[in-house]
């Protein structure tokens, strides 16, 4: 009995260190460019159709900043391209931005995943215009206007996007 | 009593695995905070480190640490491969300080296959930046020196 009561602590310990080996990052809010417009992006993405956010007003969108080589961004991928099929594309779209060095990974992965959604590649100027990709993942969530509502640093837990989108999107 | 420790084995491998090659397994000596980094670059000495980031281009070229160059991501064999040839013709005490700060550091990929490939060459005097968020957050959030 005495056994069975180590084994279920230590099989506590192991998943709470698990659960903090794996849980995503933290998310946070910058509010520096919350309440502004979202600054347009304007390019062809991997499929050479431009990405447009003028042409996606009326809709909210997820932008989201991802590298191929970063794990936190693989996983959320798959999430968001759920979320875009979940909301139709009448009132919601993803744009991926990549900060790959070059397309060939970026175009891999994207491939690999089955990600539906325009995905683009970033540059140092789209980047400073959305006040410095420093790290990924970084997700913003636009609302119908054009207007940026939210910012994320880090992998986004599920719940906590959809939540935000549910509101921008009956708002 | 052996069932168990087969139990606990297959539970704690995965967890082990997953942190091998990750930045958790670079020794605590090998790591350099960023205000000790700092402090070094904006004072006068006349042998700097050699910095080197090895995360990705349209971060560095956004900002980065002054008198670093951008090598490419760790991650990647390309990256490696750039890493080494940059260093070729390096002494193997030369100081260099690698970063990246691409995301958390129990999850950047970057360092520590760029810091396990210059030790593979042999190089004893390697710092890796510890940036506990990410370069926005613990370098440029600090006030630190940056050069864009």
């Amino acid at each position: 009995m005495r056994l069975r009561a180590k084994f279920h602590c230590i099989l506590a310990g192991l998943i709470l260190l698990a659960s903090f080996a794996t849980v995503s990052a933290q998310t946070s809010l910058k509010p520096s460019l919350i309440g502004r417009r979202a600054p347009e992006i304007l390019r062809p993405d991997f499929n050479k159709q431009t990405i447009s956010l003028a042409k996606l007003r009326g809709r909210v969108v997820l932008l989201n900043f991802w590298a191929s080589w970063c794990g936190p961004c693989l996983k959320e991928m798959p999430r968001f391209d759920e979320l875009a099929r979940q909301y139709g594309e009448k009132k919601f779209a993803v744009v991926g931005i990549s900060i790959d060095d070059d397309q060939a990974s970026a175009l891999k992965a994207v491939e690999r995943m089955n990600i539906h959604y325009p995905v683009a590649m970033g540059d140092v100027k789209l980047g400073n215009a959305y006040g410095g990709v420093l790290g990924v993942p970084i997700t913003y969530l636009i609302d119908e206007n054009g207007v940026i509502r939210a910012r994320f640093e880090g992998e986004i837990e599920t719940k906590v996007i959809e939540a935000k989108i549910k509101e921008l999107i009956k708002h | 009593m052996r069932k168990l420790f087969v139990l606990l084995a297959l539970l704690i491998a995965p967890l082990l695995y997953a942190q091998s090659g990750t930045a958790f397994n670079i020794p605590k000596a090998n790591l350099i905070q960023p205000a000790e980094l700092n402090k070094i670059i904006t004072t006068k000495v006349a042998t700097q480190p050699l910095i080197l980031q090895i995360g990705s281009r349209m971060m560095f070229e956004q900002a980065h640490i002054p008198g670093s160059e951008y090598i490419g991501a760790g991650s990647q064999g390309s990256g490696i491969e750039a890493l080494k040839a940059r260093v070729a013709s390096s002494k193997k005490n030369q100081a260099i300080v690698l970063y990246c700060g691409c995301c958390p550091w129990g999850r950047c990929p970057n360092v520590a296959p760029a810091f396990n490939a210059l030790q593979s060459l042999g190089f004893t005097n390697v710092k890796v930046l510890y940036l506990e968020q990410d370069f926005g957050t613990n370098w440029i959030g600090n006030g630190y020196a940056v050069a864009r």
